[in-house]
C-alpha cells in the first residue's frame, strides 16, 4: 500500500513539475516582442554564446583531428583514404557537431544559467522584481532563453566548420591525403539539406531543450546552497540525457528508415 | 490566558480607531496561513492606516516577513482576506496585482540588490522600467535618493563591494525610488551604526510626513520603533498579542508585551521554536 | 563601457557564424549542387539493382549529375524501376544512352553510371519522364562466382 501511495505521489509531483516548467516557458516566450529585451538578450548572448566559443572551437578542432586520425587508419587498409573527407564531414555535420556542442553547452552555459537564476531566487532578487511589478520571467528568464536558443545553433555551425578544418589539418597536412580528394569527394557527397540543415535542425531542438531545462531548474530550485548545487547538477544530467535520447529519435526520423 | 489577550486586543483596536480617524490602506481580516503543517497565523486581523507609520514587532521566525509577503501578494492566505484600498489582493488577477504593486514597494530583509549592476543602476532600474523619464532626469532622481541614504559617493560601486549596512541603505534608496504609496520595510535598521540608524529613522519619518506615505516597518529595535511609529502591532504565537500607540504599548499590562519590550528571556513568549521539552528530548530514549 | 564591449563581441560571434556557414556552403556541401536547383526525372528498369539505394549518385564519367530519387517494383512485370533525378543543366543526353549499376572500388558504394549514346540527327534527347531502354544490372558476386564455376566445369 505504501509503495502505491509513493508511486502516486511521485507521479503527481512529476506532472506538477511539467506544469510549472510549461508555465515558465510560456511566461518567457510571451515576452518576445519587447524592445527592452533586445539589449538584455544581446548581453546574455555574450555570456552564453561568446564565452562558450573557446571551449566549442577547441573541442571542434580536436574532434575533427581525432576523426581524421581514426578514419585514416581504418580507410587506408582498404585503399579508401580518399573517402576521409566525407567521413569526417558527415559524422561531424550529422552527429558530433550538434550532440557534442549541446553537451558542452549544457555543462558550460546551462549549469551557469541554472546557478545564476537559482542564486537570484535565493537572494530574493526575483521576489524583489515581483514586488516592483516587474515579471522576472520577462526580464530575467526570457532574455536567457532566447540567448540560448540563438547561440547554440550558431555554436554548432562554428563547431562543425572548425571540426572539418581540423580533419583537413590531420588528414591532408599531416597524413598526406590528397587535398583535392579530401575536399572534392566531400563536396560531392555532402548535401546541403540532408546533411548540413538536418544537423542545424537537431541543434535547434537541443538548444530548446537544454536552455529550457537550465532556466526551469534555476527558477524552480530550492533557494539554498544545496538546492542550487543540486539544481545545477540536475541541469547537466537531465540535459545530457535528453540530448542523447532526442538525438536517437531525430536521427531515426531524418536518416533512418526509408 | 488566550481570553485575556484577546480582550486586550479588542480594546486597543477600538481605542486605535477612535484615535485615527483616517482610512485604512490595508485591512487584514481573519487571516490564517500555514507553511506546510506549521501554522504561522491563526485567524488574525489588523489594519494599516493610510499616511501613518505602522510598526510590526515580534520574535524571530514568527512570520513578520511572511506577513509582508502576504500583503504584497507573493503568498496566498489559506483563509481570510487582505484588502488594499478595499480591493482583495488574494483574488486579484496577475495583471491586476502587478498594477497594484506599482503603488507598493518593499525593502527586503536581505536587501536583494541586483548583483549584476552597479548601485546607481539598481536604483535607476524601477525608474527605467516604469517611467518615461529622460536619462538626465533619472540621474538626478537617483543621486537624490542616494544622497538621502548617504551613499551618493558609492553610486559606481557594485553590490558585492558594499558592506551589509550599506547594501541595505542602497536597497532602501531603491525602494523609495518611485515614491510609492506604501513602503514595507523589513528590518531597515539591522546592521546600522547609531548614526545611520538615526538618519534612517529620520528619513522614514520625513518620507511619511512630506509625501504622506504609508509605512509598515518590521523591526526589533524597540526604541527606534517607539520614536517613529504611530501604531504598533506585536505578533507572537500565531496571534497579535498587543496593539496600540507606542504609549499604550509601553503602558500595557500584558505580560507578553512587557516581556517583549524589556527583552526578558523568561516569560510567556516562547524564545524557542516549538519542540519537545528538554527532558523528553534527552531522556526519551530511556 | 562593458555593454559596448559585449555588443561588439556578440557582433563578432555572429560574423564568425556567418563565415562558418559560408564555408560549409561553399567548400563542404556545394559543388555538385545536387539536391538543390531544378531537376528532371528519368526512369530505368533493371533486372537487379544489387545494393543501389535511394540517394545513390548518378554519374557520367565520374561526374555526379544527379541522384537516385526512388526505387520501386513494377507491379506488372516485377522488375525494379529506378527513378533518377538529374540536374536540369545536363539535359541533352541522347535516347541511345545506357545506364548501368556500378561499384566504386571493390567494396565501395554502388552508383548509377550513365553512358551517353551516339547522337545522330533523328535521335531525340531524353526528357522528363522518359525510360532509358538500355540498362545493365548490378553485378552480383554470387552469380559471378556461379558463372565462373560453371564455365570451369565445362572445360
Ligand atoms: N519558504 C519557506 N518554506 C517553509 N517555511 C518557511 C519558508 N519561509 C519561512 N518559513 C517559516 O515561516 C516562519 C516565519 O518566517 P518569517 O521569515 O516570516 O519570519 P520573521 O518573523 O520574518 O523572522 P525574522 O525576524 O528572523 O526575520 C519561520 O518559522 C520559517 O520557518
Ligand atoms: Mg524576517
Amino acid at each position: 500500500m505504501e509503495w502505491l501511495a509513493n508511486l502516486g505521489k511521485s507521479t503527481l509531483d512529476r506532472f506538477a513539475a511539467v506544469g510549472r516548467a510549461s508555465y515558465v516557458l510560456a511566461g518567457s516566450l510571451i515576452a518576445v516582442p519587447q524592445l527592452k529585451n533586445v539589449p538584455l538578450t544581446i548581453k546574455q548572448m555574450y555570456v552564453v554564446g561568446v564565452q562558450s566559443l573557446s571551449i566549442i572551437m577547441v573541442s571542434g578542432l580536436f574532434i575533427g583531428m581525432v576523426m581524421a586520425l581514426q578514419g585514416y587508419t581504418i580507410l587506408v587498409d582498404y585503399g579508401a583514404e580518399g573517402s576521409l573527407g566525407p567521413m569526417v564531414a558527415l559524422s561531424i555535420l550529422r552527429e558530433l557537431g550538434p550532440v557534442v556542442t549541446a553537451l558542452l553547452f549544457a555543462g558550460r552555459a546551462g549549469s551557469a544559467l541554472t546557478a545564476e537564476i537559482g542564486l537570484m531566487k535565493a537572494t530574493e532578487q526575483l521576489s524583489s522584481l515581483e514586488m516592483m511589478a516587474i515579471d522576472p520571467l520577462r526580464r530575467i528568464v526570457a532574455p536567457r532563453l532566447w540567448a540560448g536558443l540563438l547561440s547554440m545553433p550558431m555554436l554548432t555551425v562554428i563547431f562543425s566548420a572548425v571540426g572539418i578544418l581540423g580533419g583537413h589539418l590531420v588528414g591532408v597536412e599531416w597524413l598526406g591525403v590528397d587535398a583535392g580528394s579530401y575536399w572534392s569527394i566531400m563536396q560531392s557527397t555532402v548535401e546541403w539539406n540532408a546533411d548540413v540543415m538536418n544537423g542545424v535542425i537537431k541543434s535547434i531542438v537541443f538548444a530548446f531543450v537544454v536552455t529550457w531545462i537550465a532556466i526551469f531548474k534555476g527558477y524552480d530550485s530550492v533557494p539554498t546552497s544545496e538546492g542550487i548545487s543540486a539544481a545545477t547538477t540536475q541541469t547537466v544530467v537531465y540535459s545530457s540525457l535528453a540530448v542523447l535520447g532526442l538525438d536517437f529519435v531525430l536521427t531515426a526520423i531524418m536518416f533512418g528508415i526509408e | 490566558m488566550p481570553n485575556e489577550t484577546n480582550i486586550e486586543y479588542h480594546v486597543s483596536i477600538t481605542t486605535g480607531n477612535s484615535e485615527f480617524l483616517v482610512k485604512n490602506l490595508i485591512e487584514i481580516e481573519s487571516l490564517s496561513f500555514k507553511r506546510g503543517e506549521r501554522v504561522i497565523y491563526d485567524n488574525i486581523s489588523l489594519q494599516i492606516p493610510a499616511g501613518k507609520t505602522t510598526a510590526v514587532m515580534g520574535p524571530s521566525g514568527i512570520g513578520k516577513t511572511t506577513l509582508l509577503k502576504l500583503i504584497g501578494g507573493q503568498l496566498r492566505p489559506d483563509a481570510g482576506d487582505i484588502k488594499f484600498k478595499q480591493e482583495s489582493i488574494p483574488s486579484m488577477s496577475r495583471s491586476r496585482l502587478f498594477k497594484v504593486r506599482r503603488q507598493m514597494s518593499m525593502l527586503f530583509q536581505s536587501g536583494a540588490l541586483f548583483t549584476e549592476m552597479s548601485v546607481f543602476d539598481n536604483i535607476a532600474y524601477p525608474l527605467r522600467e516604469h517611467t518615461q523619464l529622460s536619462e538626465a532626469l533619472i540621474e538626478t532622481v537617483v543621486l537624490m535618493k542616494l544622497q538621502a541614504v548617504g551613499l551618493r559617493g558609492a553610486s559606481k560601486l557594485m553590490p558585492s563591494e558594499l558592506s551589509g549596512g550599506m547594501a541595505r541603505r542602497a536597497a532602501l534608496a531603491r525602494a523609495i525610488a518611485l515614491d510609492p504609496e506604501l513602503i514595507m520595510y523589513d528590518e531597515p535598521f539591522a546592521g546600522q551604526d547609531p548614526i545611520s540608524m538615526g538618519v534612517l529613522v529620520k528619513l522614514i519619518k520625513e518620507l511619511n510626513n512630506a509625501l504622506n506615505l504609508t509605512s509598515v516597518v518590521v523591526t526589533h529595535d524597540v526604541t527606534e520603533v517607539m520614536s517613529i511609529a504611530d501604531y504598533v502591532y506585536i505578533l507572537a504565537d500565531k496571534r497579535i498579542i498587543g496593539a496600540g500607540t507606542p504609549e499604550q504599548i509601553r503602558q500595557s499590562d500584558s505580560d507578553l508585551v512587557q516581556q517583549f519590550l524589556q527583552g526578558k528571556a523568561d516569560g510567556p513568549v516562547p524564545f524557542h521554536y516549538p519542540a519537545n521539552t528538554l527532558e523528553q528530548e534527552f531522556m526519551g530514549a530511556n | 563601457m562593458t555593454s559596448r564591449k559585449s555588443e561588439i563581441l556578440v557582433g563578432l560571434f555572429v560574423a564568425l557564424t556567418i563565415a562558418a556557414t559560408l564555408m560549409l556552403a561553399m567548400n563542404v556541401a556545394s559543388k555538385g549542387s545536387v539536391g538543390q536547383g531544378e531537376t528532371y526525372n528519368l526512369y530505368a528498369k533493371f533486372d537487379n539493382i544489387g545494393g543501389l539505394k535511394v540517394r545513390s549518385s548518378v554519374k557520367v564519367g565520374g561526374v555526379t549529375i544527379g541522384r537516385v530519387e526512388s526505387i520501386h517494383l513494377d507491379p506488372e512485370d516485377f522488375t525494379p524501376v529506378v527513378t533518377l533525378s538529374i540536374v536540369k543543366q545536363y539535359n541533352a543526353f541522347p535516347e541511345t544512352s545506357s545506364v548501368s549499376i556500378l561499384t566504386s572500388g571493390l567494396l565501395g558504394e554502388q552508383y548509377v553510371g550513365l553512358q551517353p549514346g551516339f547522337s545522330i540527327d533523328d535521335i531525340e534527347n531524353l526528357a522528363e519522364g522518359d525510360y532509358i531502354a538500355d540498362t545493365k544490372s548490378a553485378l552480383v558476386l554470387e552469380d559471378l562466382i556461379g558463372q565462373f564455376l560453371f564455365s570451369r566445369d565445362n572445360d
